[in-house]
């Protein structure tokens, strides 16, 4: 230290890694800027996303073998053996390689869904921003009547006349949350219209088509990616919970909710079955909400 | 204020429209409403006897009406399980599912009203980061799972209660407990937002720098505008007293609406669902209009806000 | 009767009235504002009309009107034979081709997330989307190096530029397609002085090269004395006095350009004794004073100015719309001499 302190040369060469004082600081400018939290969330959601790539190349056994003996093997620090980290259900099949199939199951479906909600909520939005008057009212009040019902409702109410398949219950899912987006890209277009530049390329000449698509659209697309990012987890939520109430997908595929919902027959005798999924679900709503709140503040200082 | 709740009943009444017109639709768009409300088993002239009633012969914008007019009737079919009148099923377990989502909701009040000003006042100190971090659970963690993971620790492990079932009112403590946490995290969300919105306001400031009792400023200024956002998430649980409960219902078994809803989806029992679809449909409008016409009268800046926008 | 005789822009009759609620009333007093209130004028082929006035005199709702960016309340509008509409159709959108506008504020009008190149080249890729790229980016290239920005410049982003850099960018993108009208809204009150000059002998230039017809809009006598053939002031939303820029300046007619005239600070004259300074604001368009408009301000009203508007007469290309000027005998005038 004190011959740091009496050669300035070498301290100037040194301050990468030499100086106490210089490497705590760093330290705490790094998680100042990255809060541990929101390092936590986004490894689990890049665990997730290589989860959901190789999903099956990962899974040490075949999601839907069965292995009779050894059914309903706790974990491995309960007593159970590395062969199934995770434990077994009441087949024998491995919950681990379950768990893996049913991340990328309920995360495709939650991302997939949230692509459909917000290219319906961006272009209902947008068209009430261009049109106003009539058209506009028109999609404000089924803005209102998307909101006023408990979405859980309308989708056991779909399910119940139109049988469930696979298809079907993507695009359902994909209308959870349509109305907040186009609220939010309707307000964001009025306001981009109310801006010179989209007037400045309105009188260029350019089609209503082009100042949405090329100049309002990538203007405003942070905002749409951080309530996008919001409604995902919300759609994890609704997914396994109608998973959970066997309504939802439909063995022998899996999903988390799913898991939890056939885990809790067990949940006397073999709790991990349900409580191995349950944990994967909190972590990733968890995860990308806090993702979703920290880019929110960083895209808009305002609401520091 | 007149024109404010003359639009708010028009746009209540218009969201009615909706949902019967959605009922019309998805019961068309599935097969022969009259196998489907009344079931593959009725006898014919009952077929016959239903299509002329509802008048399926006839254009189908004469049908739509004519679905209105039994709507407003109540003539919503039979139970497929049991052929008694739809609306009768529901009806009698509308009580059961109240009685646990009614003590629910006092105990979110209970907990997250406060929970959410002690953690707006002591912003930023360690019991606001508890009382954050306890919420942001109850906004990610799933009903089901913290339903059964409350059923594990004071069902299975301790034995204080039983997992499931009806009768005793030790059953209805869990669904009460599972609704109420999670119930209390957004209320408590809610209300920290709106009271530090409201405490960044000058007119707080103003009203200590003029020397009043912080105390004083907390409970006749800041609270009271505080109430007004609340209000609307408060309004919409009140909305939600039977629509809240389906997972939680299934959960514990709980043989309320919920989870009537719930088998009636499982049997495509057709006629019950669309009596619950309307019911609640019918409970949402009414408590979301009855909000607004509270938060024009609390708030009076809203109604002439109201009055500019439609002028 | 040659090309340049003939008006490419002519404005008859031109109104526009906006419907405000004033406060009082249930639901307030419905009261008619009107921004501009019959005015006429012609730019011929080739030539600068100067519009000047004090702020919200219905300048810059005149410039929007001109282009057909928003409806008219009545009168024409026609440009090369055709009328403008405010139409936002196809045939409105052709039409953008031959008519631009330079904004008040070139940061505001141009896309942030757009490159330099990109902007400039927007209007090409809008009306002749078969350009290949190669031509476009030749085409921005070239128009770059008439406004005077830099190559390297090409991928900047606007908030990267200076204002006066940034008009440039404005200044390329409207003259892309080789407009024949160009309308500018106040194109320098936005920036620096010293950049204010650049900007003005740029446009200069430019007209001499292309051969625009152009509106110039400012409050600002400097400017369109530089940049117009003629120039138009206006009042509450009227034209009170039109002509040569030397003869509308050096002999003013109407009390309000004599006022606006007297304002400008010279060497030569003490300016103390000769200014004529005008008592209060301009009166509210929304409860415009009937009769002159200026008569509320003016130091020389009669009667006659309070009932009756005075038309705009023409003595020799100079038009002036005032009583004591138009019933004094033709070529006396109330000079201010």
């Amino acid at each position: 230290m004190t011959l740091e302190l009496n050669d300035p040369k070498s301290l100037a060469e040194d301050s990468g890694s030499g100086s106490v004082f210089t490497a705590k600081d760093r330290l705490t400018a790094f998680f100042e800027t990255w809060p541990p939290l929101v390092l936590f969330a986004l490894f689990w959601i890049a665990l997730c996303a290589v989860v959901v790539a190789f999903a099956p190349l990962i899974a040490p056994y075949d999601f839907m073998a069965m292995d009779l003996p050894s059914r309903l093997t706790p974990p491995v620090f309960f007593g159970g053996v590395w062969t199934h980290p995770l434990g077994t259900d009441e087949l024998g099949r491995d919950v681990l390689s379950r768990l893996i199939i049913s991340i990328r199951i309920s995360v495709v479906i939650a991302f997939l869904s949230t692509l459909i909600a917000a290219t319906l909520g961006v272009t209902l939005g947008f068209l009430a921003a261009y049109f106003r008057g009539r058209v506009e009212q028109l999609i404000l009040i089924l803005i209102d009547a998307q909101a006023s019902m408990p979405f859980m409702i309308i989708a056991l109410a779909v399910l119940a006349f139109l049988g469930n398949s696979l298809t079907l219950f993507v695009i359902l899912m994909g209308f959870y949350g349509w109305e907040r987006i186009a609220r939010i890209a309707r307000g964001l277009a009025i306001s981009a219209n109310e801006q010179g530049y989209a007037t400045a390329v309105r009188d260029l000449g350019a089609s209503p088509w082009r100042i949405y698509s090329r100049h309002i659209l990538p203007n405003i697309a942070s905002t749409l990616i951080v309530s996008m990012t919001l409604n995902f987890p919300e759609v994890i939520l609704l997914e396994s919970g109608l998973s959970f109430l066997g309504l939802g997908i439909q063995p022998p595929m899996t999903s988390l909710g799913n898991m939890v919902g056939y885990g809790r027959d067990y949940i006397q005798s073999a709790p991990w079955i349900m409580l191995a999924p349950s944990v994967a679900i909190v972590l990733t709503t968890l995860s990308i909400s806090i993702v979703g709140d920290w880019m929110r503040d960083l895209f808009d200082p305002t609401l520091k | 204020m007149l024109r404010y709740t003359f639009l708010r009943i028009f746009r209540a009444l218009i969201t009615v429209t909706l949902i019967v017109s959605l009922a019309f639709v998805i019961l068309r768009m599935s097969g022969d409403p009259a196998i489907i409300i009344l079931g593959p088993e009725a006898p014919p002239e009952a077929y016959a006897a239903f299509r002329s009633n509802w008048g399926l012969d006839q254009p189908i914008w004469i049908q739509y009406l004519k679905f209105f007019g039994a709507v407003s009737q109540g003539d919503l079919g039979n139970s497929m399980r049991d052929g008694r009148s739809a609306l009768q099923v529901v009806g009698e377990r509308v009580p059961l599912t109240l009685a646990i989502t009614i003590p629910a909701l006092f105990l979110k009040i209970l907990i997250g009203l406060p929970a959410g000003i002690c953690a707006a006042l002591y912003r930023n100190t360690y019991i606001d980061r508890l009382i954050m971090t306890v919420s942001v659970m109850g906004f990610t963690v799933p009903s089901f799972v913290l339903g059964l993971v409350l059923a594990l620790i004071f069902a299975v492990k301790l034995g204080w209660l039983p997992s499931g079932g009806s009768g005793t009112w030790q059953h209805a403590i869990l669904p009460i407990l599972t609704m109420g946490l999670i119930g209390a995290a957004v209320i408590a969300r809610f209300t920290r937002s709106a009271m530090l919105e409201v405490l960044g306001q000058p007119y707080i400031r103003a009203a200590s720098a003029k020397g009043l009792v912080w105390r004083d400023v907390v409970t006749s200024h800041a609270l009271p505008n505080a109430a007004i956002p609340t209000l609307t998430i408060v309004g919409f649980m009140v909305g939600s007293l039977v629509a809240g409960a389906v997972v939680v219902e299934s959960v514990f078994s709980w043989p309320g609406v919920g989870r009537l809803l719930v088998t009636a989806v499982a049997n495509r029992d057709l006629a019950v669902v669309q009596v619950i679809l309307l019911f609640i449909g019918f409970t949402m409008v009414f408590a979301n209009l009855t909000v607004d016409l509270l938060y024009g009268w609390v708030d009076p800046r809203l109604r002439t806000k109201q009055l500019q926008a439609g002028s | 009767m040659n090309a340049a005789d003939k008006p490419l822009l002519s404005v008859t009759n031109l109104k526009r009235h906006y419907d405000v609620r004033l406060p009082g009333g249930l639901f307030g007093t419905p009261a008619t504002l009107k921004a501009v209130d019959g005015i006429s004028f012609e730019i011929m082929k080739g030539k600068t009309l100067g519009l000047v006035g004090e702020s919200g005199c219905g300048k810059s709702t005149t410039a929007k009107l001109v282009l057909g960016h928003i409806p008219v309340t009545a009168g024409e509008i026609r440009f090369d034979g055709e009328t403008v509409t405010a139409n936002h159709n196809a045939q409105w959108r052709a039409m953008r081709r031959r008519m631009q506008m330079i904004y008040q504020d070139p940061l505001g009008a141009l896309d942030r997330r757009l490159s330099v190149a990109d902007q400039i080249g927007e209007p090409i890729q809008i009306h002749a989307p078969e350009t290949p790229k190669a031509e476009r980016d030749e085409r921005v290239a070239s128009l770059m190096a008439n406004v005077g920005l830099r190559r390297d410049m090409a991928d900047r982003f606007p908030h990267e530029l200076s204002g006066g850099q940034r008009q440039r960018v404005v200044i390329a993108r409207a003259l892309s397609l080789k407009p024949d009208l160009l309308v500018g809204d106040e194109p320098v009150s936005a920036l620096d002085v010293s950049i204010q000059a650049q900007v003005l002998n740029l446009l200069d230039d430019l007209r001499q090269s292309t051969g625009f017809t152009a509106l110039f809009i400012s409050h600002d006598l400097k400017v369109v004395r530089q940049m117009s053939d003629r120039v138009a002031v206006m009042y509450l939303g009227r034209i009170v006095e039109s002509g040569a820029p030397e003869e509308v300046f050096r002999r003013p007619q109407h009390p309000y350009t004599q006022a606006l005239v007297s304002a400008i600070p010279t060497i030569r004259r003490s300016a103390v004794s000769n200014r004529i300074v005008l008592k209060g604001d301009p009166p509210n368009p929304v409860n415009a004073p009937s009769g002159c408009p200026f008569h509320t301000r003016c130091p020389a009203a009669i009667a006659q100015c309070k009932s009756e508007v005075p038309a705009l007469l023409e003595t020799a290309g100079h038009k002036v719309a005032c009583h004591l000027v138009n019933n004094a005998p033709a070529g006396a005038g109330i000079a201010a001499e």
